[in-house]
């Protein structure tokens, strides 16, 4: 690829110095840019257009994008009157006619989204291109309420905001997450079976209104189990999973190893969509030992490259789904896919290695996104979480006080922190309620982390000896 | 020649007593808190016996340099007169002296500091008066200042800057430190040093002193050709060119005269020891102690506390719960506390009050956004603690190491742990256990003693909610617990404080 372009990497820094440094600081201090998790690295080169890697579905013959734009983190921006936010319609329908441009044709996204505003604004977005020039996903976020009018109404919502009259593909939406003492198994039942919504939405598919049904997951393996193997009823066109080259082996929380997630999914036939490529941005900043690993193989390749390279790979993954905030990652993950370099025996071999030095890494399994929010108690939970994990990334989380660059990584935490939350919205201030802890579909225990990242504020405010 | 040394000296004394107040990370404190330590009243006030017995000898010696170098709202007045000079040149002339203005301040600020009138003493002390105007102006200024080269820090991925709060504390400083500026402000800018030599009380007692210093400024007759530049130059309205004296007990020593005069008629030199008299008076009248009790306090707490049943506004679960953004979080109202209460190191409300001269250098200290001025009558301006904003942290002592009066003693991090300045008190309807149903152990886990357990309802059921018990022996007061709760506006636990700090 260096020599395809002519240049290498110094060069193109030359060139494209502004954005790419500013990317490239992201990815190697303990800095917080903006509230939405960094996805992708710095855009290298000129982005090729027509060379899009392209799936075709087994089933129904869709050809998709292998880059599919995930709309769960559009830009936000301050309102005129100051009095909040709101979705920065401007630059995402730049990003939209970008990514079209390119060849992205499949945007995902979903009720809950940002608050509730992805779906408009997607729409709107999406509104100014031809209707068969993209595949639209959305889900049915019934979490709370499961009545069966509400899941319909969240459903004929989706459509005014959509200003659409078919959704191409229909997911039921995190299936296998438990909900206030409801495990996960009882909670799909009382979403879907009980209240008869799958019927609904499988009559919805014969009518032509949902083109593709399938499902999201994150959780218990017998639900997963149990969900998949409703495919001799229902049929599944797809399903969409959590794999990325850390949950393959060393899946965290409550989810699944994505080896087995992809294997039965290859049993059935039933093609992957994927998600948390990146783990929310953790997979874009590595400790500095595993980013000299990989730069050895490929100097020309930031981690988000490999990362998406081991997303996509796999021949049963019809997209991959990244949620592009910035251009610069957009064009990145273009570039990545334009075409994929599937990746060797050798490079399956590196990133085990890589895997091995994240998961035995200091990281909380945070991938920022946003579903245990708002926390009732005000608390920035993504963004007290960010931070540390930021901090681990760069290599300045310290083990003691005896370390010899404490005071320099005293200040940079205590600073930062002030800089990427709210003094109100701190560690300091969560309650232990748990409240959090059933949407959080990396079942990170909230409330615990949040006292251990108190604990280690504590210790450098305090400047104790620890 | 003289002048200009003194010009530039008082300049320095100047710029870093206001840096006592501006600067927020505790350094200047290190190497120039004695600058604080070393003005007259709260010195007297502190009992510092070694700073009043030099202040008196420099006095005797060399005449009010004090005024006109070491108090910063003397030469905050030189500053002011200074830029009215370059409008209207020589507008000075001589006054007698208002001798029954000067001593009855003096006196009433005598008795002011015997009977603990606080008020009276925060009033009149010239230091104090200075401090409110540093903390009322200058340091948000300052700070807005610094907030602004953070945020360029920030873009810049540095670290140097920290951005910090900016908060005007207490409407009734504010308007006092304005008042006051606008008084001595005007009195400056048409009268130089009027308010010095009419006011001050801390003036007059050095001019007490001043009458009989041995280096003194004279007027030498023979050289003397009466042209009146010394006296139209005096700010202190001193010098009295038909007479050819100078009032001695109202010159600030500030050597302009010696500065103007063309013909070399001002002398600033030690008279003969011979014609020295006997000096009398002591000027450290605070040692005597008063045995009058703490007068109550009557509280005028802006926010009174009108409804309990004020609700935490939650965001309870919708029909569709989305994702993202932020709840509301109301602010934090002052609980209303039967006794107010002061920081570690100032053991007792009494102490705080009769030492304290509400200069606000505490206050500017505080870190942790805990002390703020009283605005009850008996305590005016001085320093209390309230826990809206923060707590007192186990790591801070930054207002008992500034403290210049003696209303807050030194202590260490270590004795601090075990110091009580009050109670924590729980509030059952407020908590958030009762209110909202839910399980929160802010208060126990927020506790650096650990005097906060938690118990459950019904000892029965271990699944049923648990409530807080505070261990009152173990408490020490800091004001985390409050600070923390997710009750608002009122906090379900708050500190009441107590008269005399305990020690635990």
């Amino acid at each position: 690829m260096k020599k395809k372009n002519g240049f290498n990497r110094r060069d193109f820094l030359k060139l494209f110095g502004a954005g790419a440094v500013a990317t490239g600081a992201a990815a190697s201090g303990c800095v917080s840019r903006s509230s939405a998790p960094s996805e992708g690295g710095a855009a290298i080169g000129e982005t090729p257009t027509g060379q899009m890697t392209f799936r075709t579905h087994p089933r129904t013959g869709d050809v998709i994008s292998l880059l599919g734009y995930g709309c769960m983190r559009w830009p936000l921006k301050q309102k005129a009157d100051g009095s909040g936010e709101e979705i920065d319609q401007e630059r995402v329908n730049e990003l939209v006619d970008y990514a079209i441009a390119h060849g992205v044709n499949y945007f995902d996204t979903a009720p809950v989204y940002i608050r509730g505003w992805s779906e408009a604004a997607t729409g709107i977005a999406l509104k100014r291109h031809p209707r068969n020039k993209f595949f639209l996903a959305t889900k049915m976020s019934n979490f709370g309420d499961t009545g069966r009018q509400t899941a319909i109404d969240i459903y004929h919502k989706s459509f005014r905001d959509l200003q659409v009259d078919y959704i191409d593909y229909y997911l039921i939406h995190n299936v296998g997450r438990p909900n206030e003492g409801v495990d996960g198994m009882e909670m799909f039942r009382r979403r879907y079976i009980d209240n008869g919504i799958l019927d609904f939405l499988m009559e919805e598919r014969r009518a032509g209104r949902i083109r593709n049904l399938g499902w999201s997951f994150h959780g218990e393996k017998k639900v997963f189990d149990y969900v998949l193997a409703m495919e001799d009823d229902v049929r599944w066109d797809f399903c969409q999973i959590q794999l990325n080259y850390q949950d393959w082996r060393h899946a965290t929380g409550r989810n699944i190893n994505a080896e087995y997630l992809h294997g039965e999914l290859v049993k059935r036939n039933i093609p992957a969509i994927i998600m948390e490529p990146l783990l929310g941005g953790r997979l874009a900043r590595v400790p500095t030992r595993a980013l000299s690993m990989m730069k050895e193989v490929r100097p020309q390749d930031n981690p988000a490259q490999w990362a998406f390279r081991y997303a996509g790979t796999p021949k049963n993954v019809l997209t991959v789904l990244s949620g592009m905030v910035y251009m610069e990652y957009l064009r990145e993950n273009i570039h990545t896919y334009s075409p994929l370099v599937p990746l060797s025996e050798q490079e399956y071999g590196l990133l085990e290695r890589v895997t091995d030095v994240l998961v035995n890494s200091d990281y909380i399994q945070c991938t920022e996104c946003q579903y245990c929010m708002p926390c009732p108690y005000g608390i920035d939970i993504p963004g007290t979480f960010g931070h540390y994990n930021r901090c681990v990334s760069a290599g300045k989380i310290l083990k003691s006080a005896n370390d010899e660059s404490y005071r320099k990584a005293r200040r940079e935490f205590l600073v930062g922190y002030d800089r990427s939350v709210p003094k109100l919205r701190q560690a300091d201030h969560c309650i232990g309620c748990n409240i959090c802890i059933s949407h959080c579909p990396q079942s990170i225990n909230i409330s615990t982390e949040m006292q251990r990242i108190n604990r280690y504020v504590e210790n450098l405010k305090q400047n104790i000896d620890f | 020649m003289l002048y200009k040394i003194r010009r530039v000296v008082a300049a320095v004394f100047f710029a870093l007593i206001t840096l006592l107040f501006l600067d927020f990370t505790g350094t200047a404190h290190l190497w120039f808190g004695w600058l604080a330590k070393a003005q007259l009243l709260p010195a007297a006030l502190a009992v510092n016996v070694t700073v009043i017995v030099l202040l008196a000898v420099v006095t005797l010696l060399f005449g009010r340099v004090y005024c006109s170098v070491v108090c910063p709202l003397g030469v905050l007045q030189d500053g002011i007169s200074g830029a009215a000079g370059r409008r209207r040149k020589n507008r000075f002339r001589y006054s007698p002296a208002k001798s029954w203005l000067r001593y009855g301040l003096l006196i009433l600020l005598a008795a002011a500091v015997i009977f603990t009138g606080s008020a009276i003493v925060s009033l009149l002390d010239p230091y104090a008066a200075y401090g409110r105007m540093a903390s009322s102006f200058f340091v948000p200024a300052y700070r807005w200042g610094n907030n602004l080269l953070s945020w360029f820090a920030e873009r810049a991925d540095s670290y140097a800057f920290y951005s910090t709060e900016v908060w005007v504390k207490g409407g009734v400083t504010f308007g006092v430190a304005a008042v006051t500026l606008l008084a001595v402000g005007v009195l400056a800018w048409r009268g130089g040093r009027t308010y010095c030599n009419t006011v001050c009380p801390v003036g007059s007692l050095l001019g007490l002193l001043s009458r009989f210093s041995i280096f003194r400024m004279t007027i030498n007759a023979e050289k003397c050709k009466k042209c009146g530049l010394c006296e139209r130059n005096c700010k202190a309205s001193c010098i009295d060119v038909k007479r050819l004296t100078v009032d001695r007990s109202r010159c600030v020593a500030c050597f302009g005269c010696a500065e103007r005069c063309k013909f070399g008629a001002m002398r600033y030199a030690p008279v003969s020891v011979g014609k020295k008299k006997s000096v009398g008076s002591r000027t450290d009248t605070a040692e005597e102690d008063s045995a009058s009790g703490m007068s109550r306090r009557s509280f005028m707490s802006i926010a009174g506390i009108f409804a309990l049943t004020q609700t935490v506004k939650t965001v309870r679960a919708q029909q569709l719960k989305v994702d993202g953004g932020y709840a509301e979080i109301k602010d934090k109202k002052a609980s209303q506390r039967k006794t107010p209460i002061v920081p570690p190191g100032a053991v007792s409300l009494h102490n705080m009050n009769k030492h304290c001269t509400a200069c606000q250098l505490c206050v500017s200290a505080c870190t942790n956004s805990v002390l703020r001025p009283s605005t009850s009558f008996a305590t005016l301006m001085q320093p209390e603690v309230s826990y809206e904003k923060g707590y007192c942290r186990p790591d801070c002592i930054a207002c008992s190491l500034v403290c210049p009066t003696g209303a807050i003693l030194k202590i260490a991090p270590a004795d601090k742990s075990a110091i009580s300045v009050g109670k924590a008190t729980w509030v059952a309807e407020r908590c958030i256990v009762n209110r909202d149903k839910v399980q929160c152990n802010s208060c126990a886990s927020s506790c650096p003693s650990g005097a906060v357990t938690l118990v459950a309802a019904d000892p029965e059921d271990e699944k049923s909610l648990k409530f807080p018990v505070i261990d009152g022996e173990r408490c020490t007061g800091c004001g985390a617990c409050e600070n923390l709760c997710p009750a608002r506006p009122f906090s379900a636990v708050y500190v009441e404080g107590n008269v005399v700090h305990h020690s635990i």
